[in-house]
């Protein structure tokens, strides 16, 4: 049974010998224009080693992928490694003892060190022991405006949230949806990036983490709950679109003027060959206060009896942090590598901002999964896609069911 | 009657639903029991199957009263006025929109059903072609054709804006954005894909009947559409049940149909219990659990019964 | 309705009568009517996947392109990636089909002889199986998943074809043997205890008086399954094992993942290419749509 640990061991003494081929299965849901362009730099690195990087991709999300992700582990069948949300959900398989031990393979090539920032690891971590590889930093706060919209109209495309929502009508008139939007998720991130933008991060944390009841009905909330209900006439519920890159879509077509989403839409324009700061503006922490969330991706090893798929496991878990793939693979996919010792010249605008704000650590806030159960954040989506979608609930019963899916959040 | 020989008479029998009885202990009886006892368990993403685990992750009734207090599944707001001038019986979310769906699908989809099968009974021309294109989208993936639906049925750019174009400027068909209406949006799409297959299965039982009915009502001088309504309907009795049984067990099941075309919108209006169950089930899998308890106990308690009276007395006759 | 002519017809297998009455109209009106209703999104998914991206952005849904193109069902078929490979939905054609064949005859096997035995030849506590395989139909799929992980795996089965083959005929089962023994129950008791006096067994009467007279809803059993282990994609991802990955693993990866912007094109294409398999049988099914093979069997 200690197999696996001997192979790891050789593994990080003998790391450059050239060893059998190996096909490693992994799985992810990375399927938009961008995210599959990203992937290709990891199956591009991983090959190059000898191995074969054999593509199991899951469309959809998550959700979709984590119940046959979950089966597969269980079923005794694992792929060779398999993107997953890190922290509470992980921890489970980990105590099951179903996934790889990374920690030799860590400590050898000094993770601790070249990787920030620590949070990311540190939610890799179980007992001082690693078993995951965080690929990338994201962040959710960022607004997304196609230039060309407000321009044509004679408008100064907006630099934040306040100024897009002041352009709206004129867009409205114009037939221009002011802001587009996804169904699903998507609605709950951009009510939280609101909430950041106008209440703070300190109230937003407050509320999220420490659930401090007298902020998240208190008077600032109350006035995002309001201007929230004023936004909700410029995206109707009948111009929703089903997925987020279609959202982003219609921003790059020039059907809307702005969108609400993740770091991760900078890789559709890249994708459609616009160029920051001259076709389109980003604006981290929708243009108000520069703040950003870390969250990000990271593969998980489900742990296997066959010693050569192990041995491409720990392979596949280097080639992921080095230089030149973390370079690659972030241009690609618009988020911030994890390493600070890489050559950025070839980032664009919106990276070289995040960058920016990322070095003020300050400025850097948790995400919400680090500080609030999955159900209260579901429950949280509920209630804003049903606001957004429902002219007739009024701001003070959503800031009143917000306070108690808040009060009855377990701690 | 007659059964001559019951040991010998079974043995056979017996053999030959091994398989049946295997699966409906290990799979249905045993799933069963694992749902329910691990819907008091707080497990959110990986299964567990021990009575050690099943100890560590007890948490009583907690998914279960967190369920009830979940807008998303069920709210019945005037309820808590019953009795007073104010009361009214109007409820809203999931399982609701299940109640809603289903009661309507289920009559509309076996009335047009049984009217097709019958028109198609008349000795028609290119039967072939009327029952294939009744069928078809029975057969197509619902992720796409769902979408299909959402778009003629979008004020936007569907049926609504092109009436509006021809001229006819206050037509309205916007029941998809509208949060009353669009679970029978839904219902739409719901009989356009089923009612294929029910008309199909109605087919197969009027098939059925022996011939030798027909030239007796004709020699009694019945009317046709008496024959049906009269006597072959009671004959086809079975197969309406059956009919029943697959329609509502579709129904109860929904989840393509929604995901495909409003994707539980505007906001969660049209959100359905599997949806809810499916989404939960990988992030908060106890909390899953209940909610599959939930309408497996519903479906118990309405199913039970009916099934008794339905088919309890047949087997003693 | 109508109380005279073509109504009043006996049915009896000769070509229908040429004469256009006013019932006959109204026959042809219903199931014109309906069949357009029916049409309706297969005319708009055929006229989309002829467009081009820029005319389906751009254009009314219900209006046809001029310059129609097989661009769209070439690219769904050859070249339409997922994730990191485009190859379109060929991909997984055969393994479809070798998901589909076995599972419908074990499936149908099964039940049909568990249907017969319920109606047929009851035995102690099968009232019981039959309410728990009722209650099994109403069963959300997703919940069953997990346990089934567990038990194909301990049959040693997992992740293979037997695996994806024994979870469509466990699913199969509530809602076929229902119809089996429903169907078994509606035919004619007296052939039952005729065949009994002649000495015919239990698998004798099966096989030469009910299965005979029983084709249509065989039939209809044929037409559920293929269409629904034809579409299905959670069992056959979890199931089946990657080798196996049926073709509905690639359509929901093409139409899930869009390549800046959604390709409605490609994506109706590979849903029709898709369904051809289910459509076809459909088609050729109408043979067994037969009428009068219960009185054949009577005087037989």
């Amino acid at each position: 049974m200690k197999t696996w640990k001997i192979a790891a061991l050789m593994l990080s003494v003998v790391l450059p010998s050239a060893s059998l081929a190996t096909d490693l299965e992994v799985t992810h849901w990375w399927t938009s224009g961008g995210e599959a362009a990203a992937v290709a730099e990891f199956a591009k690195a991983f090959d190059a080693t000898g191995n074969k990087w054999v593509d199991g991709a899951i469309a959809g999300s998550g959700d979709t992928a984590r119940p046959i992700i979950i089966s597969r582990i269980l079923g005794g069948n694992p792929m060779g490694a398999t993107q997953l949300n890190p922290g509470k959900d992980a921890d489970e398989l980990i105590a099951a003892g179903l996934m790889q031990d990374l920690t030799d393979l860590a400590t050898a090539e000094d993770w601790a060190n070249i990787l920030r920032p620590a949070s990311q690891l540190e939610s890799c971590t179980v007992d001082g022991k690693v078993y995951c590889v965080p690929v990338n930093l994201h962040s959710a706060q960022w607004m997304w405006t196609n230039r060309k919209v407000y321009t044509d109209l004679g408008i100064e495309p907006p630099k934040n949230f306040d100024e897009a929502v002041a352009a709206a009508p004129a867009l409205q008139a114009a037939g221009i949806q002011p802001f587009s939007l996804a169904q699903g998720w998507p609605v709950g991130l951009m009510v939280n990036d609101i909430l950041v933008a106008q209440a703070g991060v300190e109230n937003f944390v407050k509320v999220y983490k420490d659930r401090d009841l007298a902020i998240a009905g208190g008077p600032e909330f109350t006035k995002v709950f309001e201007s929230l209900a004023a936004v909700r006439q410029f995206v109707p519920a009948d111009k929703m679109v089903p997925q987020w890159n279609e959202a982003v879509g219609l921003v790059i077509q020039g059907k809307a003027g702005a969108n609400i989403m993740g770091d991760w839409a900078g890789g559709e324009f890249a994708v459609a060959n616009m160029v920051a700061g001259q076709d389109y503006d980003c604006l981290p922490g929708l243009g108000v206060t520069p703040v950003l969330n870390t969250g990000g991706d990271v593969f998980y090893f489900p742990k296997s009896a066959d010693p050569a798929v192990t041995e491409a496991q720990l392979k596949l878990a280097s080639t992921l942090v080095t230089k030149e793939v973390q370079v690659a693979f972030n241009l690609k996919k618009g988020s911030l590598p994890m390493r600070a010792d890489v050559d950025l010249s070839a980032a664009n605008d919106c990276m070289k901002k995040g960058l920016a704000i990322l070095d003020g650590s300050d400025a850097v806030f948790p995400n919400d999964v680090q500080m609030i159960d999955r159900d209260s954040i579901n429950q949280i989506n509920d209630l804003f896609t049903e606001f957004m979608a429902n002219p007739d609930m009024a701001a003070a019963d959503a800031q009143a069911k917000f306070v108690s899916i808040i009060e009855a959040a377990p701690k | 009657m007659d059964r001559p020989n019951p040991f010998f008479r079974n043995k056979w029998s017996k053999a030959a639903s091994l398989p049946m009885m295997l699966i409906v202990w290990v799979v249905f009886v045993c799933g069963t029991i694992w749902t329910v006892l691990f819907s008091f368990t707080n497990i959110k993403i990986l299964p567990l199957f021990t009575p050690q685990q099943w100890m560590d992750g007890f948490v009583g009734f907690a998914n279960y009263t967190r369920l009830f207090k979940t807008d998303r599944w069920m709210s019945c707001p005037g309820i808590t006025k019953i009795l007073t001038e104010d009361w009214e019986f109007k409820c809203a979310g999931a399982l609701p929109n299940m109640v809603t769906y289903a009661v309507f699908s289920i009559v509309i989809s076996v009335s047009l059903g049984f009217l097709l099968a019958v028109m198609m009974d008349q000795k028609i021309r290119a039967e072939g072609v009327f029952r294939t294109i009744y069928l078809y989208p029975f057969a197509l993936s619902f992720v796409v054709t769902g979408h299909v639906w959402a778009w003629i049925m979008s004020p936007e750019y569907g049926l609504q804006h092109s009436i509006r174009q021809l001229g006819w400027e206050s037509f309205t068909f916007d029941w998809i954005a509208d949060r009353q209406m669009v679970m029978y949006a839904i219902v739409i799409a719901g009989i356009w894909q089923g009612t294929g297959f029910v008309m199909a299965l109605m087919l197969a039982g009027l098939r059925g009947i022996d011939e030798d009915i027909w030239k007796a009502a004709k020699v009694d001088g019945i009317p046709a559409w008496r024959t049906y309504l009269q006597i072959v309907l009671p004959m086809m009795k079975p197969v309406l049940v059956t009919t029943f049984v697959i329609v509502t067990s579709g129904a109860v099941r929904i989840y393509d149909l929604v995901v495909a075309t409003t994707d539980g919108g505007p906001g969660i209006s049209s959100d359905v219990p599997s949806r809810y169950i499916y989404q939960n089930f990988s992030a908060n899998l106890g909390q899953s659990l209940a909610a599959s308890t939930v309408l497996l106990v519903t479906m118990a308690i309405v199913l039970i019964p009916w099934i008794r009276m339905e088919f309890g007395k047949k087997s003693q006759a | 309705m109508a109380n005279t002519t073509a109504f009043d017809q006996v049915p009896s297998g000769k070509k229908p009568t040429p004469f256009i009455t006013w019932q006959r109209f109204v026959v042809y009106s219903v199931l014109g009517v309906c069949a357009l209703f029916f049409l309706l999104p297969l005319y708009i998914m055929v006229i989309t996947s002829l467009k081009s991206i820029q005319e389906i952005q751009g254009g009314n849904i219900f209006v046809p392109t001029m310059s129609p193109s097989f661009d769209a069902w070439e690219k769904a078929w050859n070249s339409a990636c997922t994730g990191l490979y485009c190859e379109g939905i060929k991909v997984g054609f055969w393994n479809s089909v070798k998901i589909t064949g076995p599972s419908t005859v074990v499936s149908i096997a099964v039940a049909s002889v568990t249907g017969y035995s319920l109606a047929n030849w009851p035995f102690k506590m099968s009232e019981f199986y039959f309410t728990v395989l009722l209650l099994g139909s109403f069963i959300p799929y997703v919940v069953m998943l997990y346990p089934l992980v567990i038990i194909t795996r301990w049959m040693g089965i997992y992740s293979t074809l037997p695996a994806v083959v024994f979870v469509h005929t466990i699913f199969g089962l509530p809602i076929l043997t229902l119809l089996f023994r429903n169907y078994f129950a509606s035919l004619p008791q007296e052939l039952f205890k005729a065949a009994r006096v002649d000495g015919a067994g239990y698998w004798g009467i099966f096989f030469r008086v009910f299965v005979p007279m029983s084709v249509p809803i065989f039939t209809v059993a044929v037409i559920l399954q293929i269409t629904g282990i034809w579409n299905d994609f959670l069992f056959g991802v979890i199931y089946a094992g990657p080798t196996n990955y049926p073709m509905t693993v690639q359509l929901n990866n093409i139409v899930n993942s869009a390549m800046g912007g959604k390709a409605y094109n490609v994506d109706m294409a590979a849903t029709i290419l898709t369904g051809l398999v289910p459509l076809t049988i459909y088609f050729v099914s109408g043979k067994y749509f037969v009428r009068g093979i219960a009185a054949g069997a009577v005087k037989g």
